[in-house]
């Protein structure tokens, strides 16, 4: 192994397809994309040079801050709803339901396959006022909280696309998580039961350190996916009302594609490679401390 | 592994391996721009049925063998992508023989500066069939595109449609000004019934209402101003006219939910007498004349122009009128096969749309139109009759200023967006277009 991996034209042949595949489908667009940011224009009307132009567009637009402090917001509210749902259902997969629990793996998980316009359509319907009042209307409004149109408020639409994401990933992140929590071994529990801790206290001290590795792996695809959405606005609220629920995703695809400005467009992009970036070494920064000596 | 493959051969084979995936992930899109058209494919907005259902008779009636030479293909989309994929598709090349000209006649002159749009005058004029359109559309087409590059399907006037019935069972008497209309509304919510039926998904269609009103306080030259720089619409006298619209949504005038209300649904509101008013195009005449759809029957229906407000400089005569979302054809795609097509759609389509639809469209009606419906009489009269015709709210802004004012519209009837936030929200995109 060691003088395979000590030959030269030996990595070059086991990474270079691997390499060329990610040059060619990576790299080269993100260059490209990079590129496009100094200029103007659109492939029908050609592009004009326009230097830092588009930088300083959107240090002074408001559309483009709005779009980033959704983007947080959203990003925020949805990880923590999917890694904490995710994490409270592989404990409940793992402590409690046990052997059984291969039923509602498979239930909780189903929303994970089925294609996200048609989650969107469905919690528009739930969530309707008009033309017909929606299953979740009918429920809130039996509960005595009475709402009105969700899709009319910024608020409203917010929650409907909070809860829906969640709903429709949770499944997702239990899994995952799952697996991680099978693999602390069993002997470890049992001695930390003798030695007292049960409950929120096995939890705290024992579960949570030993099954930090994957809640690290969890938060990162969460964050990097929420950061990232565009799908599930497009098809619920469509960025509405107005441009209240519009990620940097959605604003950058329609000033690219509806707006006819790739350069802005693509300087957007930039902006949410540089906050998916920051975001992740966040994490991993904070992801150095030991939890098991804390 | 007893037998190892040589480095040499295995990096040619793994390369070789990959480029294949990523060739095979390029999937190869027909391209119009290759030998001209082998569909005569149609890409439209999905709430436009009348296009799409005349067509669809035109290709098995009057144009079976320019059908069987060059198959006629619908695809529809939601209309506020329409001007997405119709940019996407041109910058590949890859324009659909006729596509809705998107949202803003400034999209159209953009691809008609890029060459992608094909030059219909000279077209028609050269297949022999210019005589077969009406100078009015061609005119009203002209003003718009600042040439005749789009093929008339529709020629519309639009007004405030309402159910005679419900007028007469409420003692309501047709509005004259603008205060008679929200007293009339008034009358409408406190008995239950909805006073307007609007389409607040999609927007346009209340957005419709703030250049109504504007036209009538301020006359037919209001939203050119602004165009022309000479006006703003943060300016009072426009910023007034959004509060009266957004004065209706604060009242409630519009029922539950407006925001979730698409075009279908609104339609259907009006035609099963839920709703007492209908702002709309003469294109629902379709919709009106359709039995099957039109459960308060088509004697029900009248209609009124928007009404003239206290004081206003405009007057009711002056009506917007429009070629509906009109369709333009690919320059690339244009061969023999097609101008068959447009021609034999040029000498047909005016009766054809007249006979089966009873809508107006910009082609003469040049065989047998059957016997007119009233309705269509009444909007063939308006027509002929008036001497004004005005523009809709955005048919001279860019496409971020339409697209900022058509997804706000919902907002600002609602009330979470102020009149003075919704205006400065477009003139700002219009600063910046």
């Amino acid at each position: 192994m060691r003088s395979v991996l000590g030959d030269r034209r030996a990595i070059a042949v086991l990474l270079g397809p691997a390499l060329l595949v990610y040059t060619l489908v990576m790299l080269v667009p993100m260059g490209w994309s990079l590129g496009y940011t100094f200029f103007k224009g659109n492939v029908i009307e050609g592009f004009t040079f326009d230097g830092f132009g588009n930088f300083e567009k959107l240090w002074h637009d408001p559309q483009a801050h709005s779009a980033l402090w959704f983007t947080f917001k959203y990003g925020l509210a949805v990880s923590a709803g999917q890694v904490l749902c995710g994490y409270l259902l592989a404990l409940l997969y793992v402590f409690v339901l046990r052997r059984s629990s291969a039923a509602v793996r498979t239930l909780v998980f189903f929303p994970v396959i089925l294609p996200t316009v048609a989650v969107a359509l469905m919690f528009q319907k739930l969530f309707a006022v008009a033309p017909q009042n929606g299953l979740a209307n009918v429920a809130v409004e039996g509960l005595g909280i009475h709402h009105g149109d969700w899709f009319a408020s910024a608020g409203g639409s917010f929650i409907v696309l909070v809860v829906m994401d969640v709903w429709r990933s949770m499944g997702f992140y239990g899994v995952l998580i799952f697996a991680g929590l099978l693999d602390i071994p069993e002997e470890t529990l049992e001695s930390a039961r003798l030695d007292g801790a049960t409950g929120w206290r096995l939890i705290r001290h024992i579960v949570l350190p030993l099954s930090a590795p994957v809640l690290l792996s969890s938060v990162v695809f969460s964050i990097n996916g929420t950061l990232k959405v565009f799908d599930s606005v497009l098809a619920l609220t469509n960025g509405g009302p107005g441009s209240d629920t519009t990620p940097l995703t959605l604003y950058m695809f329609r000033t690219a594609f509806s707006y006819g400005d790739y350069g802005y467009g693509s300087t957007i992009a930039s902006l949410l490679t540089v906050v998916c970036l920051g975001v992740t070494l966040i994490i991993f920064r904070f992801s150095r401390r030991d939890l098991t000596k804390g | 592994m007893h037998h190892t493959l040589k480095p040499r051969s295995l990096a040619v084979l793994a390369t070789a391996t990959s480029a294949g995936l990523l060739l095979s992930a390029c999937g190869s899109g027909s391209n119009a721009s290759s030998g001209g058209a082998k569909e005569f494919s149609l890409t439209i907005n999905d709430d436009n049925h009348i296009v799409q259902q005349e067509l669809t008779t035109l290709s098995k009636g009057s144009c079976a063998s320019q059908n069987k030479a060059l198959p006629l293909k619908i695809q529809t989309l939601p209309i506020g992508n329409v001007d997405q994929k119709v940019q996407l598709l041109a910058g590949q090349n890859a324009l659909p023989v006729q596509f809705a000209a998107g949202g803003t006649p400034q999209l159209t002159k953009t691809l008609d500066k890029a060459g992608q749009v094909l030059d219909l005058e000279k077209t028609l004029k050269d297949l022999g069939v210019w005589d077969d359109l009406q100078p009015a559309a061609i005119k009203t087409v002209e003003n718009l595109y600042g040439k005749f590059n789009v093929m008339p399907y529709q020629f519309n006037i639009e007004g405030i449609w309402y159910n005679k019935t419900l007028f007469a069972e409420h003692h309501v008497a047709t509005p004259a000004t603008y205060d008679e209309l929200v007293a009339a509304a008034a009358k409408f919510k406190s008995a239950d019934v909805t006073p307007f039926s609007a389409d607040g998904k999609d927007g346009w269609p209340l957005t419709r209402l703030v250049s109504g009103y504007l036209y009538r306080e301020l006359g037919p030259d209001a939203l050119q101003a602004v165009a022309d720089g000479k006006a703003k619409l943060t300016d009072p006298a426009y910023v007034k006219a959004a509060q009266a619209i957004a004065d209706l949504g604060k009242a409630g005038y519009f029922g539950k939910g407006v925001g979730s209300i698409d075009y279908d649904t609104a339609v259907q509101q009006f035609l099963t007498g839920k709703a007492a008013m209908f702002y709309m195009g003469s294109w629902a005449l379709g919709d009106f004349n359709d039995k099957t759809k039109n459960k308060i029957g088509a004697a029900n229906v009248g209609f009124m122009p928007f009404p003239t407000v206290a004081g206003g400089k405009g007057s009711a005569d002056q009506i917007p009128a429009n070629v509906g979302l009109p369709v333009a054809v690919s320059a690339k795609s244009y061969n023999a096969e097609v101008g068959d097509w447009l021609s034999c759609i040029t000498k047909n389509y005016g009766a054809a749309s007249l006979k089966d639809q009873g809508t107006v469209s910009g082609f003469k009606p040049g065989g047998d139109t059957g016997t007119l419906p009233p309705l269509t009489q009444t909007v063939q009269d308006t027509i002929t009759k008036t001497k004004t015709s005005t523009l809709w709210f955005e048919a001279l802004f860019n496409t971020k200023a339409t697209e900022t004012s058509q997804t706000n519209a919902a907002p600002l009837v609602t009330g979470s967006l102020s009149a003075k936030d919704f205006m400065q929200k477009i003139q700002t995109d219009l600063d910046n277009g």
